[in-house]
């Protein structure tokens, strides 16, 4: 595509101009969001940039692979922040597999992260010993473990998603959306409530501390040179580890989509008499997608758990789940780069943007700035915009129902089909 | 097993769950009758009913901040409180339709489903960044009446508030209203016409839209009215109240049979009187193993099993899967 569409060799030198000159600018002003939004608005440009697939993928690994952990070791929080979108874009990626191609509405989504989390925080902390007595294991169990569990963790949220839908998948669309909100919340207060008889998730005040992965690789780093002590390793660690589950879950995906499976989920989301009538076989197509979608959270859950360090019901609320769903919406429900521009462009929105205004705010309100005769300093101090992640959501999935349904970067099948819908009429109501 | 425990404690329950099952009734009718009417899931319902609650409470605290809350008779200021929650929810729930659900009529069934969460996680933010700026907390209590928590005792174990009783009482004279409107006149004739098949109504001549602004109205009128009274009962409210309720009055609804008014009625109090007893016996019968803490599960349970084996609920018609 790029060959024809002119001079690659001037958009190459732009592309990497913009990659390039937005992250010497956050290096040189660490403390500037807006530098930082910059580089990470220079990450779309690559998206859209007319250029080979190819070339898109290098601009893509350079920014992630080197640019970010560079930017994000020189200031921790910019690292903080591209973690959660990591974990964010899986978990985007997961619900887009269950609500964006089945077409089945999962308010309850956040549960299966919470098994998760639950699964390693539990086993991976003394926790564990305090309803087991076991001679032969000592809770917690050794950092190792942690990889096993990230694939436990896969296999204990997606069993979880086929219990859950096995009773209700036969339900229809609304009423499977309230089921699955009544679950996210039965699965909260278990969590809150399971410390007695048996204290298996310690209850409202959580589980610490949780094991994080071995460092196995530092003694290798020791050997050629590197010194770096655990604060500037791990979240380095952690970074490359859930950059690596992003990218694998892209390509299952992927796979998935433009596999039979995947078929069979859109016809399931068109029209589920005319997709049984096909020979589709709904109630397993469902549960597989329950249960794909169910294992993203799942191995999301244990990656949370381990580099937090510490977790507590109030992480895995019906807010989340809301949250995750307005990315997926956002995006474009059934497209994968919809789904990664959703979460990247919520998060941002609720780490960066908004702490970054009540920031400015409280600077305002502490300088006792006048505005048309209105002292900031009279402003409530419970006025905190980063507070009010609900009415963001909630904007976000009014004003795209009305207006975008198909959202940011619209999955191909539906672009298509909205380019034929103008000879139509709209079906009377 | 101490059943004389059991049984002395019987008839507080049952008052505990009449109190909660009426209010969830009133609740119950905005989902039912919006269903009935539009098939959707009105999500900010549960936002219609909070700000019902809030309205109730700044109506008294501006009364009170003027001095004349208490010479005025408690009942008379009941009574203006509940129709001021009435009336500002009717017509939010009549804006809310308006603005997010009319343009997406005829769309796919889950859009209007996700507008209807956003106007809910809307609402709640909203109002918490109203009432905060007004009165810097979010978290309001209503002032209360010696009247109205007096408690009359019957028995050793047993006593009732009279805002209980009070309570029931407005919500039963609200439910015969409404079902009064909706059966025997001919608004409510030109409602059911609605929601029974819209293109053939307005053949008729029946205005389609006034009639689901209507609809909302009302609904929105029953579910103010709930949160004032919830109030009143409760005292405490803040901007997350009605998450709860809500869903536990839509699971009410779909016990009745969604769409169906008296199904609303009756799904309202099983489901509030399982909830008493759960809240209440669970910790006895199962030694102190499980507690009060569990009655949100048991009522959800109790929507997954109905939703299996009787998807219709306990009134519910049958109705054909249209493809």
């Amino acid at each position: 595509m790029s060959e024809r569409s002119g001079r690659p060799v001037v958009v190459n030198l732009l592309v990497l101009g913009l990659i390039g000159g937005s992250a010497a600018l956050v290096w040189v002003v660490p403390r500037s969001i807006l530098a930082f939004m910059l580089f990470q608005a220079s990450l779309v440009v690559v998206y859209y940039a007319p250029l080979s697939f190819r070339a898109k993928m290098a601009y893509a690994a350079l920014g992630l692979g080197l640019l970010m952990p560079v930017l994000g070791t020189h200031n921790g929080y910019y690292m903080e922040v591209a973690i959660q979108v990591g974990i964010f874009v899986a978990l985007a990626l997961g619900l887009n597999i269950v609500v964006g191609l089945a077409g089945l509405l999962d308010l309850g989504y956040v549960a299966f992260y919470a098994v998760g989390a639950y699964l390693w925080a539990v086993f991976g902390s003394p926790q564990a010993g305090k309803f087991i007595s076991a001679t032969f294991v000592t809770f917690p169990l050794a950092p190792g473990w942690f990889f096993v569990f990230l694939v436990l963790g896969i296999a204990v949220a997606a069993v979880t998603g086929v219990l859950l839908g096995l009773p209700v998948l036969r339900l229809r669309g609304d009423y499977l959306a309230i089921v699955t909100l009544g679950f996210g919340e039965v699965i909260r207060v278990l969590a809150n409530n399971l410390d007695k008889p048996w204290n298996i998730t310690n209850g409202p005040k959580g589980i610490t501390p949780i094991e994080r992965p071995p460092l196995f690789f530092e003694p290798a780093l020791r050997a050629v040179g590197i010194e770096a002590s655990p604060f500037t390793l791990y979240p380095l660690y952690f970074y490359f580890l859930i950059l690596g589950i992003v990218v694998v879950v892209i390509l299952v995906n992927q796979r998935l989509e433009h596999s039979h499976v995947g078929r069979a989920w859109e016809a399931i989301r068109e029209d589920e008499v005319a997709a049984q009538a096909m020979g589709v076989p709904l109630v397993r197509m469902k549960l597989l997608a329950f249960a794909a979608g169910a294992s993203f959270a799942g191995i999301m859950g244990v990656m949370f758990s381990a580099k937090q360090l510490f977790i507590n019901p109030e992480s895995f609320t019906f807010l989340e789940s809301i949250g995750v769903l307005a990315m997926v919406i956002l995006g474009g429900m059934g497209s994968i780069p919809g789904a990664i521009i959703g979460a990247s462009v919520v998060t941002i929105l609720n780490l960066q943007v908004l702490k970054g205004i009540s920031l400015w705010l409280n600077d305002l309100r502490n300088a006792g700035i006048e505005i048309f005769g209105y002292n900031l300093a009279n402003l409530p101090s419970q006025f905190e915009p980063a507070k009010y992640e609900r009415m963001v959501f909630g904007i976000i999935l009014i004003l795209m129902m009305i207006y975008r349904p198909e959202g940011i970067i619209p999955a191909r099948r539906r672009r298509l089909e909205r380019f034929d819908r103008g000879h139509e009429e709209r079906p009377a109501p | 097993m101490d059943w004389q425990l059991v049984f002395a404690i019987l008839p507080q329950v049952v008052m505990d769950g009449l109190v909660l099952g009426f209010m969830y009734a009133l609740i119950a009718l905005g989902y039912t009758m919006v269903y009935g009417v539009l098939e959707l899931i009105n999500f900010a319902h549960s936002e219609i009913f909070m700000v019902g609650a809030f309205v109730g409470v700044e109506v008294l605290l501006l009364l009170k901040a003027g001095g004349i809350l208490d010479p005025l008779n408690p009942f008379l200021i009941l009574i203006l409180i509940v129709l001021a929650g009435m009336a500002v929810s009717g017509i939010l729930a009549v804006v809310v339709e308006r603005v997010a659900y009319r343009p997406l009529r005829g769309a796919p069934r889950l859009i209007p489903l996700i507008s209807a969460i956003g106007v809910s996680f809307f609402l709640q933010d909203a109002v918490r960044l109203g009432v905060s700026l007004w009165r810097n907390a979010f978290y309001l209590t209503y002032p209360s009446f010696a009247v109205f928590n007096k408690r009359i005792e019957l028995g050793e174990t047993v006593d009732f508030s009279v805002k209980s009783i009070l309570v029931v009482a407005a919500s039963l004279l609200m439910l015969f209203a409404l079902q009064f409107l909706v059966t025997r006149t001919k608004l409510g004739k030109a409602i059911r016409a609605v929601a029974e098949d819209q293109p053939t109504a307005s053949l008729m001549g029946i205005n389609v839209n006034r009639m689901i602004s209507l609809t909302f109205l009302i609904g929105g009128a029953m579910g103010g009215a709930a949160g004032v009274l919830f109030g009143v009962q409760y005292n405490t409210i803040n901007p997350f109240t009605g998450f709860i309720p809500g869903i536990k009055a839509f699971t009410a609804a779909v016990l009745g049979g969604i769409g169906n008014i008296p199904g609303a009625m009756v799904g309202g109090l099983v489901l509030g009187l399982l909830e008493a007893f759960a809240a209440s016996y669970l910790s006895l019968f199962t030694g102190g193993a499980f507690g009060a803490e569990y009655k949100d599960i048991f009522a959800f349970s109790i929507l997954i099993l109905i939703l299996i084996f009787r998807p219709r609920g306990l009134l519910g018609e049958v109705v054909r899967e249209r493809a």
